[in-house]
């Protein structure tokens, strides 16, 4: 059955089964393998994109259920240059293996943009869906407070 | 050091314009080759036009932060602008063999300290030929010359030229007959924190995993594998699967069944509606607790004698006191955040020739070799591509290639390349553990608490994966014992037994191997006898390292970062640890706070000893890693087995430290100028340790069992 879907900006029409999980249809269907497979059951946010800009678990959303709703994945965060996350995640050193990093940076994003300004509290609420086999976490965190920043100069007048 | 001109080569891997040299990293299976033979270069400095600088090396890169750090020597000798230094992953050749077994690997934290020598030689050679090249363009001594940031420069003329502009002279000059090295005074890039190269990979989606290959043409398969250890099909029935959508082929492998699909989901899908009959080989009893009580029962009797120095039994007693106990750790799962996956393309079977395989291993020469033996062609017809990998932890060097064989039978014959993906669930089941263990330990104390003898009896399986090494082990295996034939403290006598028992359960290694329940053990067994003695346990430990300064610099410094001897609140407490592995030391004292039954980790401080940190923000990076990593073993991980099923499958029933559970590190590094030691495993091992005897000062229960828990 024809879906249709809005990825980065574009349309695109898959074939799928409904219940097909929006992680497979990025990966398989559309080749867009930023987006990462880590457990299948929302337990690890290797696979977080956004749906109109809020975080989900790729792996448990049915493709059915986007809608009309806009799929941003890594791949369509920085069209226009790194973000303010990115540039802190390079900044802090953060990566490791790297494999769960497209979904902390989702997860991130999704964070400053309802709170340009998270404790550490914040931050760990927020950021605890998303597990680091490396153990970056510290990292991570002082990554977020950095970003916080720097998109606060990216953006002087602070509209949200 | 002197270095033989036979070593380099030049113009290999040539590229037009380019400067290359090809060099040698000393490695098993070519120490043989003798004069006058063909010279094959296992690593290459490329430089370009553009003045880039390429360093094409052999490791796979898993987090360890090996793509910067082995171009970072390179280019300090080179006097390279790093900001143009690039690394190329290696195919897959006898040259770039490890320097301590007949192949390629990446693991026993080795990869600096085995090629830092060679690649300085390297990089100082490379430079000395840039240098001679301008020198010759411009008529000038090459003595009179100097270079940095990439560029040879005359002072006495004001002229420079890039290496790039000079790479093309530069490749016809002969290679010199020796070179002198920095020293570490003149370091401009060594010894300082760099950066990572691979971040902005990483956090625009960019890195290409052994997941994320995509050739054309590209089919998806999974495999149902037998639920018990050792099982195998007895018979299956394939038309419900056939009958779904997107499946193409269900066919049996040796491991199982496999079905290919057009997609990852859908092979998923199918492979789960496939009716299978199993044999479980007379296997479906396993189980984890009836193994512990057997691990206990031996414990109880005499084992094969691995080391006597004197008789334990007249030290205890003399003995003031004998403190004996017995500490357990469970299988464990490796749990990268990657699940285990590769892509093979049997080209033969289309008309092409031979075989393609993408893959995150550590094991590039057993897993290509492997899967030519599969696929029925030559090693040298398999080209292998080294992918990013998504997590190690020594998973990935599958000592017997069994991600890579399956995918391998997946493929054969097939037309197109298939990627074989395992689910998180196959990967937590799939076997090959840190092994379960048991230590029994006696340590007789004299009246000032000072070890008279130690007597230690382990009872566990061997590593699966030494046997394949040609380490076949007889009566015990070394991991078992790992570290404590060497361990420092003052004991006079130390006894070594073990029983070595089967299972079939499969094993291997994990993260920092055996010292993950050695080191466990005797922190833990001296922490005991400390307070058994009623002495400090970080002044007990101090006293008896007495003959090993750099031990005793590291605890003296976790004494001073932590505020060791502080006032802390009620049910808080620090507990220290210290364990030599890797060639390195690292000392940690973990601050816990206990509420009812639950342990929070509040804070780590760390002291590491690799010698020298040839990139101290990446050693630092690499000590939290295995801080965290050992953390979630010691709070959750646990595999067990009940009707010979494995019972965890996923994150939420094998758990791990999650960002709100991580403790704040603090890293320091004491470069003791001792022959450099490795990094990414050396973190791991004092954790349990530090992190139990910490529960003992902030609760009173002594926690001799891992994951721990509070009574």
């Amino acid at each position: 059955m024809p879906l249709n879907l809005t990825v980065n900006g574009q349309q695109h029409t898959v074939d799928v089964e409904p219940d097909t999980p929006l992680l497979w249809v990025l990966r398989d269907t559309l080749g867009l393998t930023g987006t990462k497979f880590g457990c299948g059951i929302a337990q690890c946010g290797a696979c977080t994109v956004h749906l109109d800009g809020k975080a989900v678990r790729s792996c448990r959303t049915q493709v059915s259920a986007v809608g009309n709703r806009a799929v941003t994945t890594i791949e369509g965060l920085s069209a226009g240059g790194l973000t303010a996350v990115q540039r802190a995640w390079i900044e802090e050193d953060v990566v490791q293996c790297g494999y769960c990093q497209s979904g902390q940076v989702m997860a991130a994003e999704a964070l400053l943009a309802t709170n340009p300004n998270p404790s550490d509290a914040d931050i760990d609420k927020a950021m605890q869906r998303n597990i680091c086999r490396c153990g970056v976490y510290q990292r991570i965190r002082k990554a977020i407070h950095r970003a916080a920043e720097l998109a606060a100069a990216d953006n002087p007048a602070g509209g949200e | 050091m002197a270095i033989k001109r036979r070593d380099f080569l030049k113009g290999g891997a040539a590229v037009a314009g380019a400067f290359t040299l090809g060099f040698v990293i000393p490695g098993k299976g070519r120490a043989a080759a003798g004069e006058g033979e063909t010279f094959i270069p296992n690593a290459f400095i490329r430089i370009t036009p553009d003045n880039q600088v390429t360093i094409i090396m052999a490791k796979s890169e898993m987090g360890q932060n090996v793509y910067t750090n082995l171009p970072l020597i390179v280019a300090e000798e080179l006097d390279a602008d790093w900001e143009n230094v690039r690394i190329e992953q290696s195919g897959v050749d006898a040259a770039y063999n490890s320097p301590w077994f007949p192949m390629m690997l990446t693991g026993g934290s080795s990869s600096v300290r085995t090629s830092w020598d060679a690649l300085r030689l390297a990089g100082a050679t490379a430079r000395a030929m840039l240098v001679a090249a301008a020198a010759e363009a411009w008529g000038a001594s090459a003595a009179e010359l100097t270079a940095a940031s990439g560029r040879v420069a005359d002072p006495a003329t004001g002229r420079s030229v890039t290496y790039g502009e000079v790479a093309a002279a530069a490749a016809k000059q002969p290679v010199p007959a020796d070179v002198t090295l920095k020293s570490p005074d003149q370091f401009r890039l060594i010894g300082k924190d760099q950066k990572r190269l691979d971040s902005e990979l990483k956090v625009t989606g960019k890195a290409n995993f052994g997941l994320d290959v995509r050739p054309a043409n590209l089919r998806y398969a999974a495999v149902a594998r037998p639920p018990v250890f050792g099982g195998a099909v007895e018979s299956f029935d394939a038309g419900r699967a056939e009958a779904m959508p997107g499946v193409i082929k269900v066919k049996q492998v040796p491991s199982g069944v496999a079905v290919i699909a057009d997609s990852t989901w859908r092979a998923i899908k199918a492979r789960d509606a496939l009716d299978i009959s199993w044999d479980e080989r007379g296997n479906g009893g396993v189980s984890t607790e009836q193994m512990q009580t057997e691990y206990r029962k031996l414990a109880a009797q005499p084992g094969f004698v691995i080391q006597e120095q004197g008789d334990f039994e007249a030290a205890a007693a003399r003995a003031e006191r004998v403190i004996e106990a017995t500490y357990e750790v469970p299988f464990l799962a490796h749990a990268c955040m990657e699940p285990l996956n590769c892509t093979v393309h049997d080209r033969g079977a289309s008309g092409g020739t031979g075989a393609e395989v993408w893959t995150g291993t550590q094991m590039q020469t057993t897993d290509r070799a492997k899967a030519a033996e599969i696929l029925g062609y030559e090693p040298e017809s398999v080209e292998l591509h080294t992918q990013f990998l998504g997590g190690g932890f020594g998973r990935r060097a599958a000592a017997w290639s069994d991600y890579v064989a399956e995918a391998s039978h997946v493929a054969k014959g097939e037309p197109w390349p298939v990627q074989t993906a395992w689910t998180r669930e196959d990967d937590t089941r799939g076997g090959q553990y840190r092994p379960m263990t048991l230590h029994r330990s006696r340590l007789a104390l004299d009246a000032g608490g000072r070890p008279l003898a130690w007597h230690n009896r382990v009872v566990g399986q061997a590593i699966d994966g030494f046997k394949m090494l040609g380490m076949e082990p007889k009566n015990f295996d070394d991991a078992m014992i790992e570290g404590l034939k060497t361990q420092p403290y003052a004991v006079p006598v130390v006894n070594l037994e073990a029983h070595l028992v089967a299972s079939p359960v499969t094993t291997l290694w994990w993260r920092s191997v055996g010292h993950t329940h050695t080191a466990f053990m005797k922190e833990t067994l001296f922490d005991e006898a400390a307070h058994a003695a009623g002495i400090d346990p970080m002044d007990y430990r101090l006293g008896l390292l007495e003959a090993h300064p750099r031990f005793v610099a590291l605890l003296r410094k976790v004494k001073e970062m932590s505020g060791w001897g502080r006032e802390l609140p009620r049910g808080t407490g620090l507990g220290v640890a210290i364990e030599e592995s890797f060639g390195s030391i690292v000392a940690e004292v973990a601050q816990v706070s206990v509420k009812g039954r639950n342990i929070a980790v509040e804070k780590v401080w760390c002291a590491a000893d690799v010698g020298f940190a040839v990139n101290p923000l990446g050693l630092r990076e690499q000590m939290e890693s295995g801080i965290i990593y050992g953390l979630s073993a010691a709070l959750y991980g646990e595999i067990t087995v009940k009707d010979g099923r494995v019972e965890q499958g996923n994150f939420d029933d094998y758990k791990v430290v999650r960002i709100d559970e991580a403790p704040a590190i603090e890293v320091a590094i004491i470069n003791s100028g001792a022959p450099m030691g490795g990094a990414g495993e050396p973190g791991t091992p004092p954790i349990f340790p530090a992190v139990g005897n910490a529960i003992f000062a902030a609760s009173g229960q002594r926690l001799r069992s891992m994951p721990f828990r509070l009574a």
